[in-house]
């Protein structure tokens, strides 16, 4: 006899099998970061200044084809057209950066002193993100990471975060994606099998508090 | 009839069981070597930096495939002054393969859906997934090698090409799919009216075929009607020639290099390896940087025979989960056939998804290196 247990189970193999469609998802090129969370005068937070240099393999790649005057010496005009190009590109990922002010979602303008500069065989790429109006928050929550974790993005060990004119009061904090302490989703197979594969790079997030009570 | 893909089916499970397990232990016993190996390597550079920490197997899978591609780029250099570090890249790179398609991925997936969707056997499966995983890495090595090393383009010209090829490649699973969904949908059809009423459906046209053959002669007419306006109605032709040939499930060899043996499932294998590796293109230009671009061309194969190992482990385990479920669906007269027609419907149906999916966006897939 077979039973509905039976049949049930040749389904459940086969979606299994075919299931696994939903993302591709590991990183192909890792990010050390370094940003400042930056005030004006007034207290009121008015934007990122991130430095993210890239791996080895991805800086080759990028300066794949740049002509210089000097092999294997790029000064910061040479670069300046891949630098635009960064940029330009960032925007469709939002600038991998994500902020909320107490609570409510916070934009961005396009960057502004933007430039890249090459040395001991790692591209980095400084940008200023300001925010679209500066704001004066009791809280403020960054988040850096990519969504669909093609880049890994991790912040420097020594100096990660910087709060640049900040008023004396505000406390930052800051919690690595591997961090025991983060409160952060874990991955597994249950939630990596239920389709819902949009936003998975969250659990990859950097999250930088800024306390100003 | 029913009782030989029974009887195969169970004896693939065993198999796929057997080789699942060979591959992951190969694959351990590979990294445990390479762990004493690099204790002593002088050239094997600091070691990666802790992953995030992620639970289960696909985070294992993950951290696995994030260590091994990071442990390419310091071993590209070190070949620079050590030529025996190329043995090294390339087995760094076959393991990387065998994770990288172990982890998420349309590839494996269109795969496994076409050959549930049409009577495949796991054999075919095997040949379709080293086919694609060489194309692919053929595509990847020919764009590094035509834009990075003939015309010195830059990484923003070589993503826009990848770029192209990746919207032709989702087309082209989309029309695949599309396909696939007409011809199964009228095979699913029939079974549907057939269950109730089969008297009825004698009086379709065409039908004594369906009749003779439990329902496997649909395809039949379908396919011949969309001959003129498809590109790839060779494989489905010899497919049909296949079932005419007393439903054999597992294929001699001759079946499989006769005449369309080959060309069947050519669609496939494009839709799945016109789309290049983005590792594949980072290691190339990395390689190509270092004045090691033969080193990096080999290790891209290397990389592609990892890959289809794990695909063709999955194909067989697809290929399987439908013969188990023919196997439980056997012997209930009309509904095993609408079982099994409402499966291949299915799975033609999540071809046509995946490639409609990934060419709006829907699906998120490995993106392009452009930054």
């Amino acid at each position: 006899m077979r039973t509905v247990m039976q049949r049930l189970l040749g389904f459940v193999l086969l979606i299994t099998a075919l299931g696994t469609a939903a993302a591709e998802a590991h990183p192909h090129v890792w990010i050390t970061a370094k940003s400042e969370v930056v005030y004006a005068p007034d207290g009121s937070m008015t934007g990122v200044r991130h430095a993210w240099t890239f791996d080895d393999m991805f800086s080759t790649y990028a300066l794949q084809g740049i002509e210089t005057k000097t092999k294997g010496v790029y000064t910061r005009e040479e670069l300046a057209p891949l630098a635009q190009t960064n940029v330009e590109s960032l925007k469709d990922f939002a600038y991998f950066t994500f902020a909320k002010a107490d609570g409510k979602k916070e934009k961005f303008n396009e960057p502004i002193d933007y430039y890249l500069e090459y040395k001991d065989s790692a591209l980095t790429l400084h940008f200023v993100l300001p925010l679209k109006a500066p704001v004066t928050s009791k809280q403020l929550a960054l988040e850096v990471f990519d969504p669909s974790y093609f880049i890994d993005f991790k912040f420097d060990d020594k100096d990660p975060i910087k709060l640049v004119g900040a008023p004396a009061a505000c406390q930052m904090k800051f919690q690595r994606p591997n961090d025991e302490t983060a409160n952060t989703q874990r991955l597994n197979e249950q939630n990596f099998m239920n389709g819902d594969n949009s936003n998975y790079g969250a659990m990859f997030a950097n999250k930088i508090t800024v306390n100003c009570p | 009839m029913k009782s030989l893909p029974a009887r195969l089916a169970q004896g693939e499970i065993t198999r796929i069981l057997a080789i699942t397990a060979v591959v992951l232990a190969a694959v351990m016993v590979f990294d445990a070597c390479w762990h004493a190996l690099m204790a002593q390597n002088p050239f094997g550079g600091p070691r990666p930096a802790a992953e995030p920490q992620v639970g289960g197997v696909i985070g294992w899978i993950l951290a696995k495939q994030s260590e091994f591609y990071r442990e390419m780029s310091q071993t590209i250099r070190a070949a620079k002054s050590d030529g025996s570090a190329v043995w090294t890249l390339l087995g760094i790179s076959f393991a990387y393969g065998i994770f990288h398609a172990a982890g998420p991925g349309h590839g494996k997936a269109v795969i496994s859906s076409y050959l549930v969707a049409n009577e495949e056997t796991a054999r075919r499966g095997i040949v379709l997934s080293f086919a694609s995983a060489f194309l692919q890495a053929l595509v990847a090595v020919v764009i590094v090698a035509v834009f990075a090393w003939l015309l010195s383009s830059t990484a923003k010209t070589m993503c826009s090409a990848e770029k192209a090829i990746e919207i032709v490649s989702y087309g082209l699973i989309a029309a695949f799919g599309a396909r696939l969904v007409w011809t199964k949908g009228g095979g699913f059809m029939r079974a549907l009216q057939a269950k109730p009423a089969p008297a009825m459906a004698v009086a379709t046209a065409g039908h004594h075929h369906d009749h003779g053959h439990h329902d496997h002669g649909h395809a039949h007419h379908h396919d011949h009607g969309h001959h003129q306006h498809d590109h790839g109605h060779d494989h489905d032709h010899g497919h049909v020639h296949d079932e005419h040939c007393g439903h054999s499930h597992g294929p001699t060899p001759d079946q499989l290099a006769g005449p369309g043996g080959w060309r069947r499932g050519l669609g496939t294998i494009f839709a799945v390896g016109m789309r290049p590796c983005s590792g594949a293109i980072l290691v190339l230009v990395f390689s190509l940087a270092q004045g090691l671009f033969l080193a990096g061309i080999a290790a891209t194969f290397v990389m592609g025979l990892g890959t289809a190992i794990t695909v063709a482990t999955i194909a067989i385990v697809a290929v399987s989960a439908k013969g188990l479920a023919r196997r439980l669906s056997a012997g209930r007269e009309g509904g095993g056939a609408l079982i099994m027609r409402g499966i291949e419907f299915g799975a033609a149906g999540l071809v046509l998804l995946f490639g409609l999916g990934l060419l709006f966006g829907y699906l998120a897939a490995e993106r392009a290196t452009c930054l």
